[in-house]
C-alpha cells in the first residue's frame, strides 16, 4: 500500500516521456527455482507482455538459483522481482505480478492505455 | 537442498560454543565472545558504535582467527564502508582482495519498487548464500538489517522473512552479528530481539556533565554466564575495547617478593624490603607532601631493575615533570628512552572516568609494566565518589590480576577530617597506605610521613621527617622527647642544644680529669720527694752505722795493743790471743 503513494508524483515525469513507451521495453525477470510464486508471475507477466507490449519488448527470466551472481547488479532482495531496464529510469515490480493494474502502472502502462 | 550445500553442520544444542570475536575486552565479558554459529543482535541509538563492533568482529576473524566473513550492507556503500573504517586500520579492500571478506551492498530505494501480489525475500538469501560460498564464510555481519522495513511494506512477510534469515543463518553455523536501532521503549525498532534468543548486546552512548561515555550491556545471553553490567567501552584509531569488568572472586595469585619503594629509609620502615609485588599502594597527603616524589622514586626504582613501568600523569605534561623530578636527582627521561618507562600524561576533564580506567587498561595491555602509576589518582574523580570506587576497584583487580604493583597518589584536603572521609572509601582497597603531611610549627611547615597500614608485614609505627634534596627523599627519624615531636628547625635547635650540653658535659669531665691528674702528679712528686729523703737518711745511717762499727774495731784493737803493751811478752801475749779474753789476764 506504501508503495503506491510513492508512484503517484511519478506519473507526470513518466507521461512527459511517455512516447518512449513506443520504443522497445527491456524486462528482466528475476526466479529462483521452479516455486509457485515465480511460475505465477511468469505466467502473468507473458499475458500483459501479449496484451500491451506485442512486438515492443525482450524479456529476459533469471534463475538466480543458477546465476546468483546476477543478483548484486539489479539489487534483487524479493523474489519474483520483474525489472523494467529500458526504458530508463529502472522500475521494479515485485511480487507474482497477479495484480494487472498495478503491474501496468509499475511499467507506466496504464496511462497510454488510458489514452487510446 | 540449498540448506546443506554448504557443508555446515546446525548449531549444537549441547553446549553453547563460542566464536572469539578479537575485540579487546569483549570476550572476556563474555567468557569467551558471541555464539558461535548463531545470530547475535548488536543494537543502540545512532552513532553507538555497533557499525564498528561488527566490521571490527567481521575483521579480527579474518586476520586473527581465520575466519573469512561476510559485510552485508543496508545503509553505506561499500565505498562508504570502507572509508569509514579505514580510520581504525580495517583495510577491507585488501581483505576483500585476498578472498577474507565480502563486502556486499543492498540497495534498497523504496521510490523505485511496486508491490504486485506475493513475494519473499529469496533473492536476500540467494545474495547471502552467494557471497558466503565465494570465500567460505565463516562470520556474517548484517548492518542493518531493519532497513528492508522502509523498502517493503508488508511487515508481517518481512517479519517472517527475517526469522526464516535467523534460522537460515543458525543452520548454517555461520556465526552472525546483527545491528538494529534502538526503538522507543524497546531494544530494536522493530523488535528483532524477538527472533534472536541467544545472545543480544546493548551499546549506550550518553553524555553526563559534558563527557560522553559508551557503555555496554550484554543484555541477554542464553546458557551462558556472563557480566549484566554495564561496562565501559571505547572506539579509538586501534578499533572498539570494551573495558573488562570487575572479576566477583578475590582470587589473585599473590606474591611473596618484594620490591623497593625506591626510597632506602622507607624500605626500613616497610621490614626493611619494600612492597609486596602486585601489591596496591596508596600515597595520600595534602598538596605538596611529596607524593609526587615518592612516585618518581619508585618509577626510577622499577626502570633501574630492568622493569617496565607504566607511569600515568594528570597533573603534569611529560616535559615538566621530568624536569621537575631532575630538582631531586631523578632522571626519568633516560628509562623513556630506553623504552622501560611509558610516561602518559592526559587532563583528567578530557574524558570520563570509565575512559580514564580502560585507557590505563589499554596502555597496561601494549606496554606490559610490572607497575603502574597513577598520580594521582584523586583527579580523576569528576563525579561522584562512588564511581571513583568502583572504578579504583576495578582498576585495582586488574592490575592484581595480572601482578602489578599499583601506586597511585591522592590528594587531600588539608583539614584532617575531611582526609579521613575522603580516603575511607579507598582504603580497604589499598594493601600499604601511605601517608604524608604536613607539621605547621614555629612558623614553618614540614613534612611528615608515616605508614598507615600495609598488609602483610610489619611495618614500622614511626613517623618520620620527610626531606627532599638533590640527592633525592630521605627519611629522617623525627625528634620524639618531652611528649613532643619536633621536626624542622625545631628539630634541629633541639638537636644543636642537646649537642651544646653534651659538649658541655664533656667539657666538664675533662675538667675533673685534669684536675685529678695535677693532684696526683702532685703527690707522686711528694712521694718521690719523701721517698728520696728516706733513702738519704737509710744513707745517712748506714754511714754512721759503719763509722761507729770501725770505731768500735778501732777501740778494741787500742785496747789489746795496750794489753799486750802490759803484758810485755810476746809468748803471753800469744796466749791471751789465744784466749781471747781480757779478764784471763788478770787471773794470771
Amino acid at each position: 500500500m506504501k508503495a503506491r503513494s510513492g508512484t503517484t508524483p511519478k506519473k507526470a515525469k513518466a507521461n512527459a516521456n511517455g512516447n518512449a513507451n513506443a520504443r522497445l521495453m527491456e524486462l528482466r525477470l528475476y526466479v529462483a527455482g521452479q516455486t509457485p510464486k515465480s511460475l505465477a508471475a511468469l505466467a502473468n507477466l507473458k499475458k500483459i507482455c501479449a496484451e500491451h507490449l506485442e512486438g515492443r519488448y525482450k524479456l529476459y527470466v533469471i534463475d538466480l538459483l543458477k546465476t546468483p551472481q546476477l543478483a548484486q547488479n539489479d539489487q534483487i532482495l524479493a523474489i519474483p522481482t520483474l525489472v523494467r531496464k529500458l526504458p530508463e529510469p529502472i522500475r521494479k515490480i515485485i511480487g507474482d505480478l497477479s495484480d494487472q493494474n498495478r503491474v501496468l502502472v509499475g511499467l507506466n502502462l496504464l496511462e497510454t492505455e488510458g489514452v487510446k | 537442498m540449498r540448506k546443506n550445500r554448504n557443508g555446515h553442520a546446525p548449531a549444537s544444542a549441547e553446549r553453547l560454543e563460542k566464536a572469539p570475536t578479537g575485540i579487546a575486552g569483549f570476550d572476556e565479558v563474555t567468557n569467551g565472545g558471541v555464539p558461535k554459529g548463531r545470530p547475535t543482535i548488536v543494537c543502540g541509538g545512532p552513532g553507538c558504535g555497533k557499525t564498528m563492533f561488527a566490521v571490527e568482529f567481521l575483521v579480527r576473524g579474518a586476520t586473527e582467527y581465520n575466519e573469512p566473513g561476510v559485510l552485508m550492507t543496508f545503509e553505506e556503500t561499500s565505498e562508504e564502508m570502507t572509508k569509514n573504517v579505514a580510520s581504525l586500520g580495517f583495510d577491507l579492500k585488501g581483505l576483500a582482495a585476498r578472498k577474507k571478506l565480502v563486502l556486499e551492498y543492498v540497495r534498497i530505494e523504496p521510490a523505485e519498487i511496486h508491490e504486485t501480489g506475493e513475494y519473499d525475500l529469496e533473492g536476500l538469501f540467494i545474495r547471502l548464500q552467494h557471497a558466503v560460498d565465494r570465500i567460505g564464510a565463516k562470520r556474517v555481519v548484517l548492518d542493518t538489517v531493519e532497513a528492508i522495513f522502509s523498502g517493503f511494506g508488508n511487515t508481517g512477510l518481512l517479519r517472517a522473512e527475517i526469522r526464516r534469515l535467523f534460522r537460515w543463518l543458525k543452520d548454517r553455523g555461520l556465526t552472525t552479528v546483527v545491528t538494529a536501532e534502538k526503538g522507543e521503549g524497546t531494544l530494536t525498532r522493530y523488535g528483532l530481539e524477538e527472533y534472536v534468543s541467544d545472545c543480544v548486546i546493548f551499546l549506550d552512548h550518553r553524555v553526563t556533565d559534558q563527557v560522553s561515555t559508551r557503555r555496554m550491556r550484554v543484555v541477554k545471553y542464553r546458557g551462558a554466564s556472563h557480566v549484566a553490567d554495564e561496562v565501559p567501552f571505547l572506539i579509538d584509531e586501534r578499533g572498539f575495547s570494551v573495558m573488562p569488568s570487575t572479576s566477583m572472586k578475590l582470587n589473585h595469585v599473590v606474591s611473596n617478593q618484594r620490591v623497593s619503594s625506591g626510597v632506602k629509609d622507607l624500605d626500613e620502615m616497610l621490614e626493611g624490603k619494600g612492597f609486596y609485588r602486585g601489591s596496591s599502594i596508596l600515597v595520600s597527603g595534602t598538596a605538596g607532601s611529596g607524593k609526587t616524589s615518592l612516585a618518581t622514586h619508585f618509577a626510577q626504582d622499577t626502570c633501574r631493575h630492568g622493569e617496565r613501568c607504566l607511569y600515568v600523569a594528570l597533573e603534569e605534561s611529560p616535559a615538566q615533570a621530568m624536569r621537575n623530578m631532575r630538582s631531586i636527582g631523578i632522571d626519568l627521561e633516560k628509562y623513556v628512552k630506553k623504552g622501560l618507562l611509558r610516561f602518559e600524561a592526559w587532563r583528567s576533564t578530557q574524558s570520563g572516568l570509565e575512559m580514564h580506567l580502560l585507557q590505563i587498561h589499554k596502555l597496561v595491555e601494549q606496554h606490559k609494566p610490572t607497575a603502574v602509576i597513577i598520580d594521582p589518582i584523586t583527579n580523576l574523580l569528576l563525579g561522584n565518589k562512588n564511581e571513583l570506587h568502583s572504578m579504583l576497584m576495578r582498576l585495582i583487580d586488574f592490575l592484581k590480576t595480572k601482578q602489578i604493583t599499583g601506586f597511585f597518589t591522592a590528594l587531600t584536603s588539608g583539614r584532617n577530617r575531611e582526609i579521613e572521609e575522603s580516603d575511607v572509601g579507598i582504603s580497604s582497597l589499598i594493601d600499604t597506605w601511605i601517608f604524608a603531611r604536613d607539621v605547621e610549627l614555629n612558623g614553618e611547615r614540614n613534612r611528615c610521613i608515616y605508614v598507615l597500614k600495609s598488609r602483610g608485614m610489619a611495618h614500622s609505627n614511626q613517623v618520620r621527617e620527610f626531606l627532599m634534596s638533590k640527592n633525592g627523599i630521605r627519611l629522617l627519624p623525627v625528634y620524639v622527647g618531652n611528649g613532643t615531636v619536633l621536626t624542622g628547625s625545631a628539630r634541629l635547635s633541639q638537636e644543636a642544644r642537646e649537642r651544646a650540653d653534651n659538649l658541655l658535659r664533656q667539657q666538664t669531665k675533662e675538667e675533673k680529669r685534669r684536675v685529678l691528674d695535677g693532684k696526683r702528679k702532685a703527690l707522686e712528686a711528694q712521694i718521690e720527694a719523701m721517698r728520696f729523703e728516706l733513702a738519704q737518711e737509710e744513707a745517712r745511717v748506714a754511714l754512721l752505722t759503719q763509722q761507729e762499727e770501725q770505731r768500735e774495731r778501732d777501740i778494741s784493737q787500742d785496747m789489746l795493743e795496750m794489753v799486750s803493751f802490759r803484758a810485755g811478752g810476746a809468748g803471753q801475749g800469744k796466749a791471751l790471743g789465744q784466749n781471747g779474753r781480757v779478764g784471763d789476764v788478770h787471773e794470771g
